[in-house]
């Protein structure tokens, strides 16, 4: 048993209400460079619908995360090291931009210089790719809202083996918004795809990072996350991801996406598990034990002996203490409502979801039901489609796994009701779906109050690393041309690499050593690095094509 | 040996060896951001699916093929039972697969780079640069195997290039065997060199990086921030 602290997410779908404002300010933070205009580290999905890229959940197509051969051993889907060595030269599993989108401009020096006139002058569209004007045909959320999904909807992976039951009396009623980021897997396919060792978990609290210095632009990571969110930045020739607002994360702050979050959907805290079982859990064979299985390794910070562990394997104790009020924790195990997206990948992730109830709700009242919460629970039990729906998308197709949620959500909503408008006290819907009175209500504290100290349990970086992270502070982020900021880790995997064994996992035991500054990329020691004597390469990676873009 | 030999063949190899080196070395510690493949696969992957292959597996084999019949001096194949006619044919032959696969693939990539404007407006003056050279080493190589080797009066370059090569390799450098030489071979001698000198600051600096690490890795890789957490 080994103990290791992972910093998670929970986002309540039923309060999403679409405004993608948890994308954009990420977007200003993180990816508003050249390069990187056609990255959304956080998306938002209309569900139904084809998502971004196009078709990522296709796995058949896309060739992401992992899957067990013959003999039940995990192996990654887009093939083995052998295989991805002899593809390197051209990656057959690579989204194109086009499966993204042609990031655009507008053209808005014509508002300001045009000339007076009678018509009002117009901002063309301009590719950010060519500079060209471009006719937009496709975007990063273009069946937003199910707009032009009639036609579409088959395409949706999750729509298989239930397309021809969806009428159109679903399409207008049953809909809802998937707020997707980077899973920062417990398992993570993207490490295990990147030939050049330049991606890892931190061990302190699983975040998964891209070093900037030590990738080569082979894009493996890329096809390898079956989530699509490792990106390739095509000016600078770098895999690019989300970072978990690391630096919010480790001066306990929560992400840009969670503080932005209009709908206050997002939920971010530690989960304690154990890292000695991850390989184990991951190989199930059948897909439906997934969600057990991960349920399994993770541990139960009220149980003594699991901090016992967790402080031997060096976890701080206020990390502990902070683990024991985890909302993550809480909504995933202690009230079991959260699910992981897609376990069939067998990634492990940990950014989990609370299936929305609302849609449900509103289907039954088309399909004639009174929204009336005793009318909910018998009608959950019989309701076909939507629910597999969400099983598709949250537990590997398991329906009684979503009815076991929905159920406890409705009948969190019946058990409030009743207290606040009937003024009754009834103990049995709670039992009823295995739950306490004091459960339910903590539950509904947590999801439909949720205070922002109780959505948001994040213990700082330790302070006598303080230095450290002025430090970083002072040095990182995007001040280096095309850098993503992602600049605060240890630069030195080539000693790890060296000792490689069998094992299936493997602790950067050159960093454990001692990190001295000099193998920081941002070590002040070394101050010229992002200045002089990039010069030269600046000038002479001038190109005739540069004024296309804002590159 | 005249001044302008000496400057042709000895010097100018040395000085861009040189500068091969020390601009690796600077590159590396310098610039670990920039160093990698920049691979446009993003902005265009059909042509790329074709292209990219032939050209590097190609050009892989082509590089094997120079080290076998420059560096290895013809006693040492003798040696090991390949002898001169053998050894003929296995160039032609092998060096004829090679080099029509780094051409073709070069074609393509060529072709790709200057119309897809996606692919075009990437590219830097160093990529120009790097392009041009390429172009020059490559046509002249194909030139010479099939003008001379396959289908011309086979020349033996094992003994004039090759040991003019070897006696820079030895540090004891000679003209006489490359002056020796048929103009063609001589000319695809000094193309290598510019190549060689811009090399280090291009994106050709990828060549390093394959990474052969990968196999024999574990697949999970962690690392800790700051050792003093624990
Ligand atoms: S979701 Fe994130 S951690 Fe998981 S495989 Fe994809 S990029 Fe890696
Ligand atoms: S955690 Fe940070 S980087 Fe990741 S999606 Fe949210 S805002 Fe973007
Ligand atoms: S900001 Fe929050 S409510 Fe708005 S789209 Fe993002 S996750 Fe949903």
């Amino acid at each position: 048993m080994r103990v290791r602290a992972q910093m998670g997410m929970v986002m309540a779908l039923d309060k999403c209400i679409g405004c993608h404002t948890c994308s954009v300010t990420c977007k200003q933070v993180w990816t508003n460079r050249p390069g990187a205009e056609y990255m959304w580290f956080n998306d938002v999905e209309t569900k139904p619908g084809v998502g971004y890229p196009k078709r990522w959940e296709d796995q058949e197509q896309w060739r992401g995360g992992w899957e067990l051969d013959r003999k039940g051993r995990l192996r990654l889907k887009g093939g083995g090291r052998l295989k991805k060595l002899l593809s390197i030269f051209s990656n057959p599993d690579m989204p194109a931009i086009d499966d993204y989108y042609e990031p655009w401009t507008y053209d808005y020096k014509t508002l300001i210089e045009a000339p007076l006139s009678k018509q009002d002058p117009v901002a063309r569209p301009r590719s950010q790719l060519t500079g060209e004007e471009i006719e937009i045909k496709w975007g990063p959320n273009w069946d937003d809202n199910l707009a032009g999904t009639a036609g579409r909807l088959e395409q949706d992976p999750a729509m298989e083996g239930l397309q021809e039951q969806v009428k159109a009396s679903y399409e207008e009623a049953f809909m809802f918004y998937l707020p997707r980021i980077c899973e920062h897997c417990l398992n993570p396919s993207c490490v295990a795809s990147c030939p050049s060792g330049a991606m890892y978990k931190r061990e302190e609290d699983g975040i998964v990072l891209v070093d900037q210095a030590k990738c080569r632009g082979w894009r493996f990571c890329v096809s390898g996350c079956p989530y699509k969110k490792v990106y390739f930045n095509h000016r600078t020739g770098k895999a690019e991801k989300c970072t978990l607002c690391y630096p919010r994360i480790e001066a306990g702050l929560p992400t840009i996406c969670s503080e932005t979050c209009v709908g206050r959907i997002r939920y971010l805290g530690l989960v304690l598990y154990d890292s000695d079982r991850v390989e184990a859990a991951a190989s199930v064979p059948d897909e439906h034990d997934l969600l057990d299985a991960q349920r399994d390794v993770f541990c139960d910070p009220e149980d003594p002996e699991v901090r016992a562990q967790a402080a031997r394997d060096g976890i701080p104790d206020d990390w502990i203490e902070a683990s024991r009020r985890s909302p993550v924790y809480a909504l995933a195990m202690r009230y079991g409502v959260a699910l992981p997206l897609h376990p069939e990948y067998r990634t492990l992730p940990m950014v989990w979801y609370v299936p929305p109830l609302s849609p449900i709700v509103n289907t039954l009242e088309t399909d004639g039901y009174e929204a009336d919460p005793d009318h909910i629970l018998p009608a959950i039990d019989r309701m076909r489609i939507p629910v597999e729906y969400l099983a598709n998308l949250l537990a590997a197709g398991d329906v009684e796994v979503i009815r076991d949620v929905l159920r406890r959500l409705a009948a969190m909503r019946g058990h409030m009701r009743k207290r606040e408008i009937l003024a009754e006290h009834d103990e049995q819907l709670p039992a009823g779906v295995g739950l306490s009175v004091t459960d339910v209500e903590d539950l509904y504290r947590l999801l439909a109050i949720g205070k922002y100290e109780d959505r948001y349990v994040i213990p700082q970086a330790h302070t006598e690393l303080a230095s450290h992270l002025m430090e970083q502070q002072g040095a990182c982020g995007l001040d280096f041309e095309g850098g993503p900021g992602n600049c605060g880790m240890i630069a030195d995997p080539a000693a790890a690499i060296e000792k490689a064994n069998e094992s299936f996992m493997l602790v950067d035991a050159a960093a454990k050593g001692g990190l001295g500054d000099a193998a920081r990329l941002d070590a002040p020691s070394e101050p010229g690095d992002g200045g002089q004597d990039f010069n030269l390469l600046q000038v002479l990676h001038r190109g005739p094509g540069e004024q296309a873009g804002s590159g | 040996m005249s001044a302008g030999s000496v400057l042709l063949w000895v010097v100018l190899p040395y000085v861009a060896v040189t500068i091969f080196i020390v601009g690796h070395v600077w590159r590396y510690r310098h610039d670990q951001f920039g160093w990698t493949s920049r691979s446009t696969q993003l902005l265009e992957h059909r042509l790329l699916a074709w292209g990219s292959p032939l050209f590097h597996y190609g050009a892989l084999a082509a590089i094997g093929g120079h080290v076998l019949g420059i560096l290895i001096p013809p006693a040492a194949t003798g040696a090991v039972g390949i002898d001169e006619d053998a050894y003929h044919l296995l160039a032609v032959i092998g060096g004829g697969i090679a080099g029509a696969a780094t051409v073709v693939g070069f074609l393509i990539l060529l072709y790709r780079r200057a119309t897809v404007r996606r692919v075009a407006v990437t590219t830097s003056w160093l990529d120009i640069a790097a392009y041009g050279l390429l172009a020059f080493a490559i046509g002249v190589g194909t030139a010479e195997t099939l003008a001379v080797q396959a289908f011309g009066d086979a020349f033996d370059y094992r003994d004039s290039v090759g040991a003019w090569f070897r006696s820079l390799v030895t540090f004891q450098p000679e003209t006489e065997s490359i002056t020796d030489a048929r103009l063609i071979f001589q000319i695809h001698a000094i193309s290598a060199w510019p190549l060689y000198a811009l090399w280090p600051f291009t994106r050709l600096v990828h060549a390093w990086s394959i990474p052969l690490q990968y196999i024999g890795r574990p697949y999970i890789l962690y690392r800790q921030r700051y050792p003093a957490a624990r």
